[in-house]
């Protein structure tokens, strides 16, 4: 494909099944709307009309079926946590999570003494982007989204892979 | 009414049921826990006193070998005023009356406390955990609580006790 | 309703369900269409807050307070600094009690501007949800100018307050609420007085004064049933007494009183009487430090205490327990949402299943606070 780039005019595209796979998958990535606490808050106004979402792509959708990004935000507690797997398991693939806040991630403020809480998302579904914050502000989860976009479009999902 | 007045009605209508303690502070009564529901009737229906607001439950655990106590605060909406009732409860088998049907707020706010501490309110219809889920072990607030390995196969502590966190 | 009745089943609503204001479950009993009976599942979103708060210093547990009732974090903090200062007897200075009732009367508007925003939604009006959210964004702007955090504060301290008001405040303040209270004209012509929001609200979910009082419901839902009891009134803490406002209360506008539509309807009046407290405050700020009245070590004396202060969900109490040592004994917060909850089975008993959700609405309650 390098012999073929650049030789024609601007206007004729040229590149791989995988790359456009990847570029189209990246652009308009649907999140599922998972908001527990606080950081729910400011995913919302991260949707909302000043920091808008809309303009990169991403549509919130209410039910896991049609969704293809899983936004954690807020603390996963014991109880939970089993609706957790059992929601990431109704997503269809491709799917990703991002861990949005502190307690998603970590525990947050309540790592020392929490009984109740589950200290990371991570222990029960893979993620792939950490979001930091207690809340992360607009802008940081927008970075987050923005680097999951990067992660989706290097993915080659046709290219089978050298044992 | 203030709290001495009120304090006599009750001993007037129920001899022997209140308990002297000189830790009680502002408008705190310490009562014996066999009379309570009789107490609670009448405070909420007397006239002179109609308390009909049940504000808050409060279940504390005194420490090494004390008492658990299980704290009430009533406030009364027309004539404005308030009263705290205590009663104390033996560790090993904490039982009081419920007064979910008096006060019909008492129903959750008598769940928390038991899932919290472990008091048992006879006569509630449905006492059952609230906030931690129906298979949790133990009894949270209490002091001497310890923190279960796992649940369902998750790992409840942040690392495992050998690892030496602190 | 209930002409053709069929055999009742048992739907399952959450925990995850956009119009769940959180992590709830709701366990209905219906036939389909009418609900008769209905039990909500809490505990998705329990932090063990108490917990937290007998192994940290007091002025550790103001940060989980926040935390609670993530979208009125001022009043939470407050709740908790007032029955702090009755504890342990300290009377602050004039510029931090104006402080503390500027920034909790904007917040209150805030988290309004949230509820009413959100119920909109749960209704199906999707424009109202986004005009609230853009001007509660102006609010947020103005505390982030002054402590630094858009939602979750740390601000109200033992004492004091965290970081002073800036130098341009007042005009930044003043501009803001000129510039707001047209708007609240502006959402009437958009939820209030549109016939689809009016017929769907209206006669929905009454709830009776002495029921209300029995369930320990306050706060506005108490006062959209008429009753007219206001913490800030009856039992006032810091200067509320020095203002002058009035309490909304209920009037049956267009249906019975204590419905759905005048638990709404409070709240968008309450936020016009916020204003008005804000203006006057602003008009009489007195200078001074407001580090002056903080306390270098905070250990409370030996006792106990129960305090009350108005939130924008009601009754928000903290029961707090001393025995002289840096870390609480026992802190309890009594949330006035819980108890707004408690009373949902009783108020949605023969209703259709999209009535439900919009009486779940109108109760206008936050998870992390009946959880904690």
């Amino acid at each position: 494909m390098g012999v073929l780039e650049n030789k024609f005019n601007d206007n004729i595209v040229v590149g791989s099944l995988d790359k456009f796979l990847s570029w189209s998958r990246s652009t308009s990535p649907w999140f599922f709307q998972f908001g527990l606490a606080c950081c729910a808050i400011e995913m919302m106004a991260t949707a909302a009309a000043r920091h808008d979402l809309e303009r990169i792509g991403m549509m919130p959708r209410s039910s896991p079926r049609q969704a293809d990004v899983m936004i954690v935000a807020g603390t996963v507690t014991m109880k939970m946590a089993l609706r957790v797997k059992k929601l990431y398991e109704q997503m269809a693939n491709p799917k990703y999570v991002i861990s949005m806040g502190s307690c998603a991630t970590s525990g947050g403020p309540y790592w020392q003494h929490g009984y109740h809480v589950l200290k990371g998302v991570d222990l029960v579904v893979p993620v792939d982007v950490y979001v930091p914050g207690c809340p992360p502000r607009p802008e940081a989860l927008i970075e987050g989204l923005l680097k999951l976009q990067q992660l989706i479009s290097d993915e080659r999902p046709l290219t089978r892979k050298l044992a | 009414m203030n709290h001495s007045e009120i304090q006599s009605l009750i001993e007037e209508k129920f001899p022997n049921s209140l308990i002297a303690n000189e830790n009680l502070q502002g408008n705190q009564l310490e009562i014996d826990g066999q009379f309570w529901k009789d107490i609670a009737t009448f405070l909420k229906n007397d006239p002179k006193l109609l308390f009909d607001q049940l504000e808050c439950i409060t279940g504390i655990d005194t420490g090494d070998d004390g008492p658990l106590q299980s704290r009430y605060n009533l406030h009364s909406m027309e004539l404005r005023h308030k009263i705290e009732v205590i009663i104390s409860l033996d560790r090993d088998n904490p039982t009081v009356e419920s007064i979910e049907q008096i006060w019909r707020i008492g129903d959750w706010f008598e769940r928390e406390t038991y899932d919290m501490f472990g008091i048992v309110y006879e006569g509630h219809r449905d006492l059952r955990r609230i906030l931690c889920p129906d298979d949790w072990e133990g009894w949270p607030l209490r002091k001497d609580y310890e923190l279960q390995e796992t649940y369902h196969g998750i790992m409840v502590p942040k690392v495992k006790e050998e690892e030496g966190w602190e | 309703m209930g002409v053709i009745q069929g055999d009742q089943m048992v739907l399952n609503i959450g925990p995850q369900h956009p119009s769940t204001h959180g992590v709830l479950r709701l366990e209905v009993m219906t036939d389909g269409e009418i609900v008769s009976k209905i039990t909500p599942h809490l505990g998705y979103l329990h932090r063990c807050f108490e917990k937290h708060s007998e192994n940290v210093t007091y002025e550790q547990v103001i940060p989980y307070t926040d935390r609670c009732d993530y979208l009125a974090s001022m009043n939470s903090n407050f709740g908790y600094v007032v029955a702090m200062e009755e504890l342990m007897d300290i009377k602050v200075c004039e510029r931090v009690e104006y402080v503390r009732v500027i920034m909790a009367e904007l917040n209150r508007i805030a988290s309004h501007l949230l509820g009413v925003g959100a119920y909109g939604l749960d209704v199906g009006a999707f424009t109202p949800f986004v005009h609230m959210l853009r001007d509660r964004e102006r609010i947020l702007d103005i505390f982030e100018y002054t402590c630094g955090a858009r939602l979750l504060y740390n601000y109200m301290w033992v004492g004091g307050v965290s970081h002073d008001l800036p130098k341009d405040f007042k005009k930044i303040c003043f501009k803001f609420l000129d510039y707001f209270e047209p708007k609240i004209d502006e959402y009437n012509q958009l939820l209030t007085y549109n016939k689809i929001f009016v017929e769907r609200t209206a006669d929905v979910g009454v709830l009776p004064a002495d029921v209300a009082i029995s369930y320990g419901v306050s706060g506005t839902n108490l006062r959209a049933s008429g009753v007219k009891w206001d913490v800030r009134k009856e039992e006032p803490y810091s200067i509320y007494d020095r203002f002058n406002f009035d309490i909304p209360i209920g009037e049956a506008k267009f249906g019975t009183l204590g419905d759905c539509f005048d638990r709404y309807w409070v709240r968008i009046l309450e936020m016009k009487e916020s204003i008005k407290i804000v203006r006057q405050a602003l008009k009489e700020i007195p200078e001074g430090d407001i580090f002056e009245t903080m306390p270098k070590k905070i250990r409370p004396p030996k006792g106990s205490i129960y305090r009350r202060t108005e939130s924008p969900r009601g009754d928000l109490g903290y029961y707090i327990e001393s025995d002289g040592s840096p870390v609480p004994t026992r802190v309890k917060m009594r949330s006035p949402a819980f108890t707004a909850l408690s009373c949902l089975d009783e108020i949605s008993q023969g209703w259709m299943m999209s009535d439900v959700l919009c009486i779940l609405g109108s109760l206008d309650i936050v998870l992390g606070e009946i959880d904690r």
